[in-house]
C-alpha cells in the first residue's frame, strides 16, 4: 500500500506513455521527456505561487500584521484566507503596460528575464525528488547543477546593463559581486559531501543516506563536518538567490529593486519565478545533500510516500528562508564580501579536511572528537580573530575632496 | 563527409573566426576575447578526436581540456588585468594608440 | 551529419561571427558567451559531459563575466567610435581565409575523412578523478600553482597604485 502511494507519479507516466504510438523510434524517448517536464514546470509553478503567499503572511505575522487575507476564489464568496492572491497577482502581472526606457537596448532588453529563467529552471531537472523520480539522470548531476547555475549571473547583467539606469547598472554590479563570491564557499561546502558518498549523482548521494543507525538516520547532517558544511551551504544559497539578509542588489528601501527597476508586468513576474525557482533547486538540493533527500527521519515513518517527504524538506527550507528575511537586518556590501572571501572559503576548506579525517579514523569516539575539533576549532579562531581587527568607533564623515 | 571531418571543419572555421577577428579588430578585449575562441576551437578538436579514436579509455583529449580550460581561464585574468592597467596610464583601449615604449 | 549537428555548429558560427563583427563592445561579449555554449552542446554530442559542463561553468560562468567587467571598467560601454576595424583589415582577413583553407585541405586530404564511428565510450566522472590523481597528477599540482600565480598576478597588476 504504501508502495502504492511511494510509486504513483512513476505508474502514471508508465500509463501515459503506453498511449504513445511505439513506431517511430524518436516519439518514445520525446515523449518520456515532455512529460517529466511538464510535470516539474507544473508542480513548481502551483509551488511558487503557494510559496509568495506563505512568505507574505509569514513576514506579515513576524512584523505583527496579519498579511494577504482577503482574495477568495473569484465571483463567488468562498474564502481561501488570502491563499487566492496568486490569483490576483498574475491577472496583475499580465495585464500591466509593459514599458521599455526609449534609451533601453531593446533585445538585450527583452531576452535577460529569459535568460535568467531559462538556467534557473534548467537545475530543477537533476533533484532526486522520489525514489526513481528523477527526472535527469546523469553521472555528474552535481556539475550540471552548479554550471547552469552560474549561467544566472550573466542574465543579472544583462538586465541591468540594457537598462541604462544607474541605479540599475549599481544593483546589477551588486549583484554580480556577490554571486560570484559567494558561488565559491557553495561549491566547496558540497566538496566534503562528494568524497564522503564518492560520486557526483544526487540520486547516488541520496541512496547513501538511506540506513540507519539507532535512532538518528544516516544522514551527512547528523555528522560534525556534515553540520558545518549544511550551515555553509544555506548561507551561500540565500546569498545566490540575494534574499535577505543578502539582499543588497534588489534592496527595497536603497536602490528600489536594483537590477530589475525597469522591468514592469510580465516580464518582472518571471523574474520574480525565476528567483523562486533558484530558491527551490537550492532548498532541494540542500535535502538531497545533507538531509536525505526522500527518507524518512525514522524508520516507522517510512509509509508517507517518499515524494512528500521531500517536498516537506524544499518547503522547510523555503519557511527558514522566509523568517531569516523578516528577522535579521541586511549586510552592506563590504561585509558580505568579507563575510565570503574571509570567513566562509577558508570555513569550506577545513570542513573538507574534517570530512577526509572522519573518512579515515576507524574509531567511532576518536572520529567524532577529532573531526569536530577541525570544525569548532577555525570556526571560533576565524570569527574572534576577524572580529577583533575590526575598529569600531565613532562615526567618521569623508567628504569629497 | 564523416562526423569526425565535420567537427573538424567546424573547429577550423572558427579558429579561422576568431583569427580575423584578433588580427584586424582595434580594441583590446576584442583581440582578448578572439583568442579565446581560438583556444576553443583547440578544444574543440581534441574532443572531437578523443571520441572518434579506438582508444577513448585513455581518456586523454578530456585530460588535455580540461587543462586547457584551466588555462585558458588564468590567461584570460591575467591579460584582462594588463588591458586595464594600459588603459588606466593611456587612457585607450586602441591596439593602435598603444606604440611607444617610453611610459 | 546529423540535424543536431548543423544546427549547433550553425549557432557557434553565428556567435562567433557577431562576436568578431559587432559594434557594441558589450554585444559582443555577450555573443561570446553563447558561443561557448553551443561549444558546450557539441560537447555533450561527443559524450564528454564532464568537459561540457566544465566549459558552461568557466567559460559562461567566470570568463564571459570577467570580459563584461573589463568592458564596462575600461568605459568600452558607451558609444562605439566611428570605425571598430583597423585601417588594414583586408590583409588580416587573407590570412584567416588562407589559414582556413591549408585546414580544409588537410582535414579533406586525411584520414579524417573515411574514418567510420566508433561506438560509445561510456566515461564516468569517476574514472576521469582516477586519471586526475594517478597519472595525471604532476598536470593536477602545477595548474593549481599556475591558477595560484595567475590570480595573485593579475590582483597585484589592476591594482591602483599607492599616490606617494
Amino acid at each position: 500500500m504504501a508502495e502504492f502511494f511511494d510509486q504513483i507519479f512513476v505508474n502514471l507516466k508508465h500509463w501515459l506513455l503506453g498511449f504513445v504510438p511505439a513506431q517511430p523510434d524518436w516519439l518514445q524517448p520525446l515523449a518520456t521527456v515532455v512529460i517529466s517536464v511538464a510535470a516539474i514546470l507544473g508542480v513548481f509553478a502551483s509551488l511558487f505561487a503557494i510559496a509568495t503567499v506563505i512568505e507574505r503572511k509569514g513576514l506579515g505575522r513576524i512584523q505583527n500584521r496579519p498579511g494577504p487575507n482577503r482574495v477568495g476564489i473569484p465571483f463567488t464568496d468562498i474564502s481561501l484566507f488570502g491563499f487566492g492572491q496568486p490569483i490576483a497577482d498574475g491577472i496583475k502581472a499580465l495585464i500591466k503596460e509593459d514599458l521599455v526606457p526609449r534609451a533601453a537596448d531593446k533585445v538585450v532588453h527583452f531576452l535577460a528575464p529569459l535568460a535568467m529563467f531559462v538556467p534557473l529552471a534548467l537545475t530543477l531537472l537533476v533533484l532526486p525528488m522520489g525514489r526513481n523520480m528523477t527526472a535527469m539522470d546523469i553521472d555528474a548531476g552535481l556539475l550540471f547543477f552548479f554550471a547552469v547555475g552560474a549561467g544566472a549571473e550573466l542574465a543579472v547583467f544583462m538586465a541591468g546593463w540594457s537598462s541604462r539606469n544607474k541605479y540599475s547598472l549599481f544593483g546589477a554590479m551588486r549583484a554580480i559581486a556577490q554571486m560570484i563570491s559567494y558561488e565559491i564557499p557553495f561549491i566547496l561546502s558540497t566538496v566534503s559531501v562528494i568524497m564522503i558518498a564518492g560520486t557526483l549523482s544526487p540520486v547516488k548521494i541520496v541512496e547513501a543516506q538511506q540506513t540507519y543507525n539507532g535512532w538518528l538516520p544516516d544522514w551527512f547532517v547528523f555528522t560534525p563536518w556534515g553540520l558545518a558544511a549544511f550551515l555553509l551551504f544555506i548561507t551561500a544559497a540565500t546569498a545566490e538567490s540575494n534574499r535577505s539578509p543578502f539582499d543588497l542588489p534588489e534592496g527595497e528601501s536603497e536602490i528600489i529593486a536594483g537590477y530589475f527597476i525597469e522591468y514592469s508586468g510580465f516580464k518582472f513576474a518571471i523574474f520574480f519565478m525565476a528567483e523562486y525557482f533558484g530558491m527551490f533547486a537550492a532548498g532541494g538540493m540542500a535535502a538531497t545533500l545533507f538531509l536525505g533527500g526522500y527518507a524518512a527521519p525514522v524508520e516507522w515513518l517510512n509509509w508517507i510516500p517518499s515524494w512528500a517527504w521531500f517536498f516537506a524538506k524544499t518547503m522547510g527550507f523555503i519557511f527558514f528562508l522566509i523568517w531569516i528575511r523578516g528577522t535579521v537586518p541586511r549586510l552592506r556590501q563590504d561585509q558580505l564580501m568579507n563575510f565570503a572571501w574571509k570567513f566562509m572559503l577558508p570555513m569550506a576548506l577545513m570542513t573538507i579536511l574534517a570530512a577526509a579525517s572522519w573518512h579515515f579514523i576507524p574509531d567511532a569516539f576518536t572520529r567524532w572528537l577529532v573531526s569536530s575539533t577541525l570544525v569548532v576549532a577555525p570556526y571560533l579562531l576565524l570569527g574572534r580573530g576577524l572580529l577583533a581587527g575590526r575598529q569600531i568607533g565613532k562615526r567618521a564623515y569623508r567628504y569629497a575632496d | 563527409m564523416t562526423p569526425l571531418a565535420g567537427y573538424l571543419i567546424l573547429s577550423a572555421m572558427l579558429f579561422c573566426i576568431g583569427l580575423a577577428g584578433a588580427l584586424t579588430r582595434r580594441n583590446a578585449i576584442i583581440v582578448l576575447i578572439g583568442i579565446e575562441l581560438m583556444l576553443n576551437a583547440a578544444n574543440l578538436n581534441f574532443i572531437a578526436f578523443w571520441r572518434f579514436s579506438e582508444h577513448s579509455e585513455a581518456l586523454t583529449g578530456i585530460m588535455f581540456v580540461i587543462f586547457s580550460i584551466g588555462v585558458a581561464a588564468a590567461e584570460a585574468a591575467v591579460g584582462l588585468a594588463l588591458i586595464i592597467a594600459i588603459y588606466r596610464h593611456y587612457k585607450t583601449t586602441n591596439v593602435d594608440e598603444v606604440n611607444s615604449l617610453k611610459g | 551529419m546529423t540535424i543536431s549537428f548543423l544546427i549547433i555548429a550553425a549557432l557557434i558560427l553565428a556567435a562567433s561571427v557577431a562576436a568578431m563583427t559587432l559594434r557594441n563592445l558589450v554585444h559582443c561579449a555577450l555573443a561570446l558567451a553563447v558561443a561557448f555554449a553551443g561549444l558546450a552542446a557539441a560537447y555533450l554530442q561527443l559524450n564528454a559531459q564532464f568537459v561540457g559542463f566544465a566549459q558552461i561553468l568557466v567559460y559562461v560562468g567566470a570568463v564571459a563575466i570577467l570580459i563584461v567587467f573589463a568592458v564596462l571598467l575600461t568605459r568600452g560601454g558607451e558609444a562605439p567610435e566611428r570605425n571598430v576595424f583597423s585601417g588594414d583589415w583586408k590583409w588580416g582577413a587573407l590570412v584567416a581565409a588562407l589559414v582556413f583553407g591549408t585546414l580544409a585541405w588537410a582535414v579533406k586530404h586525411s584520414f579524417a575523412s573515411d574514418r567510420p564511428l566508433p561506438t560509445k565510450a561510456e566515461v564516468t566522472v569517476k574514472q576521469i578523478g582516477d586519471a586526475l590523481m594517478t597519472k595525471y597528477v604532476l598536470p593536477l599540482e602545477v595548474i593549481g600553482l599556475l591558477l595560484t600565480a595567475a590570480m595573485i598576478g593579475a590582483v597585484i597588476i589592476a591594482m591602483k597604485e599607492e599616490k606617494k
